[in-house]
């Protein structure tokens, strides 16, 4: 593979969960590819579809999770592959940050136990000791104090932020080619989180492995992200470089999200907040998935289903108004 | 006014094609009297198959075990040593045990015993152990301590050692019996109504009735212990199927009711000894036991999910439809996994 | 709208103008740390530790901290949800702290509270109307009026009055904030916490709620005290802010003053940790990064508690508690060494001669 290829090629993801009030379809046909090195921002609210992705890639659904879709990781066909080779792509090829880190550490045995674990389920060619020193030099990298001593301690005596980078060493043990980080920092103080989003940058530009970020916040997208995608309602709404998105928006949900959220500069009077909820997926509304919350809706937009349309380069916007959006929006309204 | 800015939103706003027509008309179709909290319980009962199962297997029980005997020429301890062992017959429909008693009527008998035993033993293990939980999770600290020793101690004590001893004292008497049993039964519910109080009590809408100005009265009446019947609804028969089981055990080792008089335990204990050349006298009150216990069992499950607010009302035809969607789509996802683009359950 | 008899406030308040509706001195909130089996108390966490607050008539004051920083403690402190240790809230003329258990109840007629979580918030098995009248029918209103007046404060929220015959369980969490807004205006209030009342929602849906917050302060004449940890909400809700500490006020100020030119370490360096979200201005930002988590309250540092972590502390904040002090006009400070008007902490720290840990996200 040239370094031109992209290391992550996503076709027509879906997938959906059979539950007893019928089928949910929790992400629907999404398609996007991630390069290498680069940091991929996938945004979105609750249910919009951002986490059932990232899993899916890694397929870690539950049994009631209906996949198709091809996903290419690296020349590698991530949905038809044995679950053996499925599990020595886990954790070393692609690895996965968790918003949890208590609950994604094992309580019962000691942080530097389990990374040295991870190190050698993928290369058991590696001794004990080496695997250990290995170990602490990893907790050295994210900013562990002591980490020889702390190597020997149970997660629950790491703090949040500890644990937090603890997982990311763990993540980075095998120099993963893809880090996928999800909402990495929700459950942290806002001090911490900058701590930890350090880290995180940090050992993405060491490794150089490309990163996955999701979240709901659009402040850790604005600092992190080279390029950025919005999901709403299992789809895409909208794909771009980061000033693409944060400046030349063509789509009404991406405009709208960034007018509702306020701004610790204070530059914003009045949040002009999204009128109703987000719709259930069990029950899609007709035509676009955001209309009935939309400023620019028209009636075509109840009837037609719109599609992802290129409205610039590399940028792409799911809005049957997507070229009339980048003009004079007020205009529109 | 704000309305003009936050147009009232409702899910239906954003799911059915025309937001406004959709409004007015689940408006419309909203009755000005709201349905009790009772009803909506009942109709969710109504809708649970398997509890309807449970409730009209009960009752038939009942009917048979109570009335049945009206119909029958014998009494319960009528013998008849010319037709001992008999088999079923038009004349003694269970047939007759080794003293030539009719063991229709003495199944009845023993029914009924075996469920007044069972109801009456796990509503005193109910009253007290809901009693004793929810003053436990409630107010904590040195009462909900001596409560839980308490519970520790009942838990580690050797309860068949206990049953026999104090069983062989009043075991003969329906309501010294289920006293003892009580006593060894009452430690389950008090630990469920314990742990759900000690959950809800941190729940912040009790918080927000303090806020209110609520007494604690109040607070246990209106907000907890609603909270914790559907809790108790299950465990109540979970505990009269196990009273039954042990009442039957301890009847069984002769411990329990004393003859003449039967329960479906003693049935089984006279009969054992004749299991290979007789095995429908063992077979008839255990069938029996096996029956209510199920039905019991059944009607909890349906009265959880009928106190439970969040569950549907019509729950079958939805997970119905469910089923069938769920069905299709394996179906679909199997088709084009020949075809190699699809991971079902990864 | 006509404010029914009933209504009237518990407390009859006649403020001079300038003087505080919510008078905060010294409060303490000590939670006892228990072990063994019969739940000996063998130490004690000081949540909240001698905290000084007064809120305004018709103002919103922020509340802002990280986890641990005991200000939802501070929160149902006030009200008397939990009984604090010591130290008085003074309402109009009244302590609340000492209130009798009846007076007590007058006085939440006046004193209300909104909850962080709108799932745990209503009680699942009552309808709607049940959740918004109860505090009516516990204060004696009828249950005729009470169900009207339900149908009233449903609409003010933007629900509809037939909604009060359906459960929580069938609204969104917007929607359900609605409903616990509606309940804490049921008794006409004047003093409303507000326990963080959107980070439990999502972001398109944290707007409506804000706004709507902000009608209904107008409308009815309300002071807030609106508990949050998302700097960016407070600025966007509060007039004035305090930032909390391990338990205690590290800053007071109005809104403007505190965002613009903080004077303590701590408030400058939360400020610079919030993520904007506009790609220029983020990534231009000089951010330094404060070293260690916060430290447990059952075992505060000596001295400043937030003297471990300052990238400019002194020997003098290992040792002595900076009291909070006035350093201009409604700005108040509880630190040795404040920051000047105009001076930010790395211009402190490069004075100082200390190498600060900067930011090197590009």
């Amino acid at each position: 593979m040239n370094d031109e290829s992209p290391l992550l090629t996503v076709d027509n993801l879906s997938v959906g969960f059979v539950t007893k009030g019928g089928i949910v379809q929790a992400a629907t046909e999404i398609s996007f590819e991630i390069r290498r090195g680069e940091v991929l921002a996938v945004v979105g609210e609750s249910g919009s579809g951002k986490s059932v992705t990232a899993l899916a890639l890694m397929r870690l659904h539950p049994g009631n999770a209906i996949t198709t879709g091809d996903v290419d990781f690296d020349g590698r066909d991530l949905l038809n592959m044995s679950d053996a080779e499925m599990r020595s792509v886990r954790g070393s090829d692609i690895a996965m940050i968790f918003q949890d880190p208590m609950t994604a550490m094992n309580p019962v045995f000691t942080v530097g136990s389990q990374i040295v674990e991870t190190i050698r389920v993928h290369d058991s060619s590696v001794s004990k000791q080496d695997a250990w020193s290995k170990t602490v030099d990893l907790l050295q990298l994210v900013g562990v104090p002591e980490p020889k001593r702390r190597a020997s301690q149970y997660p629950h005596e790491y703090s949040g932020g500890m644990r937090q980078r603890a997982m990311i060493a763990m993540a980075i043990a095998n120099d993963p080619k893809l880090l996928i980080a999800d909402e990495p920092t929700t459950a942290l103080d806002v001090t911490v989180q900058a701590q930890v989003m350090e880290v995180l940058h940090e050992v993405q530009a060491q490794t150089g492995s490309a990163m996955m970020l999701i979240t709901h916040d659009l402040g850790l997208v604005a600092g992190s992200a080279d390029r950025v995608q919005v999901m709403y309602a299992s789809r895409l709404m909208e794909t771009g470089t980061i000033n693409q998105i944060f400046y030349e928006s063509q789509n009404p949900y991406t405009m709208a999200l960034l007018e509702s959220i306020p701004d610790v500069d204070g530059l914003k009077d009045r949040l002009e907040p999204i009128p109703g909820n987000p719709p259930s997926l069990l029950n899609p509304p007709s035509g676009c998935a955001f209309r009935p919350r939309c400023n620019y809706a028209q009636p075509i937009c109840a009837v037609d289903k719109p599609v992802l349309v290129s409205v610039g380069v590399e940028h792409e916007s799911r809005c049957l108004r997507a070229h009339e959006l980048g003009a004079d929006t007020e205009a529109l309204v | 006014m704000a309305d003009t800015q936050i147009p009232p939103v409702l899910d239906e706003d954003v799911v059915a094609p025309q937001p406004g027509g959709a409004t007015t008309a689940e408006v419309e179709g909203l009755s000005d009297k709201p349905k009790s909290f009772g009803r909506l319980a009942w109709e969710r009962f109504l809708g649970h198959r398997m509890a309807l199962v449970g409730a009209a297997g009960l009752l038939l029980l009942i009917a048979l075990f109570w009335i049945g005997p009206y119909f029958s020429e014998f009494s319960f301890d009528e013998r008849n040593v010319r037709d001992r062992k008999l088999g079923p017959s038009t004349e003694h429909w269970f047939g007759t045990d080794e003293i030539g008693r009719d063991l229709f009527v003495r199944t009845a008998q023993g029914g009924r015993y075996s469920l007044q035993i069972g109801a009456l033993a796990a509503l005193i293990a109910t009253g007290a152990g809901t009693l004793l939980g929810a003053l436990a999770g409630y107010f904590g600290k040195t009462v909900d301590a001596l409560v839980s020793q308490l519970i520790n101690l009942t838990l580690i004590v050797p309860a068949i050692i206990v049953l026999s001893v104090f069983a062989n004292k009043w075991g003969a008497d329906a309501l010294g019996l289920a006293l003892v049993l009580a006593a060894l039964l009452w430690t389950r519910i008090a630990r469920v109504v314990r742990g759900v109080i000690l959950q809800i009590k941190e729940q912040e809408y009790i918080m927000a009735a303090r806020a209110a100005g609520a007494t604690h009265k109040r607070i246990l009446a209106r907000h907890l212990l609603p909270n914790v019947v559907g809790a108790i609804a299950v465990e109540i028969t979970l505990l009269i199927g196990s009273v039954i089981v042990l009442e039957s055990t301890l009847s069984f080792l002769g411990l329990g009711v004393k003859p003449p008089n039967a329960s479906l335990g003693t049935l089984v204990a006279q009969a054992k000894g004749d299991i290979d050349s007789d095995p429908i006298r063992v077979l008839t009150p255990g069938i029996f036991i096996v029956l209510i216990v199920l039905c019991v069992n059944f009607l909890g499950d349906g009265l959880r999910d009928a106190l439970d607010p969040r569950a549907k009302v019509d729950d079958g035809g939805a997970g119905k439809a469910a089923k069938k969607a769920a069905k299709a789509a394996r179906k679909d996802a199997k088709k084009m996994k020949s075809s190699g683009t699809v991971v079902v359950g990864a | 709208m006509t404010v029914d008899e009933t209504f009237t406030s518990g407390v009859s308040l006649n403020l001079a103008p300038n003087e505080p509706i919510l008078t905060v001195r010294d409060l303490v909130k000590e939670f006892p740390i228990r072990a063994g089996v019969f739940r000996r108390q063998v130490g004690a966490v000081q949540a909240v530790s001698g905290v000084h607050l007064d809120l305004y008539a018709n103002e919103t004051l922020g509340v802002v901290g990280e986890s641990g920083c005991g200000k939802s403690t501070l929160g149902r402190s006030l009200l008397r949800l939990i009984e604090p240790t010591s130290g008085s809230v003074m309402f109009g003329e009244e302590d609340v702290t000492t209130a009798s258990k009846s007076r007590l109840r007058e006085l939440r007629r006046d004193l209300q509270m909104v909850f962080q979580d709108p799932y745990a918030s209503l009680n699942p098995r009552l309808p709607i109307r049940d959740i918004v009248g109860e505090p009516m029918v516990i204060h004696g209103v009828s249950k005729k009026e009470a169900r009207e007046r339900v149908g009233e404060l449903l609409k003010r929220v933007g629900l509809l009055p037939e909604h009060g015959n359906r459960y929580p369980h069938e609204f969104s969490g917007g929607q359900r904030q609605r409903i616990g807004i509606a309940r804490s205006l049921a008794l006409r209030p004047k003093v409303i916490v507000l326990d963080e009342p959107v980070s439990a929602l999502d972001v398109s849906i944290q707007a409506q709620v804000l706004n709507l917050l902000d009608e209904i302060q107008e409308e009815y004449q309300l002071s807030f005290i609106f508990i949050a940890h998302d700097l960016s909400v407070v600025r966007h809700t509060s007039d004035r802010v305090a930032v909390m500490y391990l338990g205690r006020i590290a800053e007071v100020a109005d809104k403007d003053t505190l965002y613009g030119r903080p004077a303590h370490p701590y408030t400058q360096s939360l400020l610079s940790a919030v993520p904007v979200a506009d790609p220029k201005r983020e990534r231009s930002r000089q951010r330094i990064i404060l070293q260690g988590d916060v430290p447990s309250p059952a075992n505060p540092p000596s001295g400043c508690r937030f003297h471990p972590r300052c990238p400019v502390a002194k020997d003098k904040c290992t040792t002595e508690v900076p009291e909070l002090r006035v350093i201009g006009e409604g700005h108040q400070v509880s630190c040795h060494f404040p920051l000047e008007a105009g001076e930010t902490l790395l211009q402190r720290v490069q004075q100082l001669g200390r190498t600060p840990v900067m930011s090197t996200v590009k």
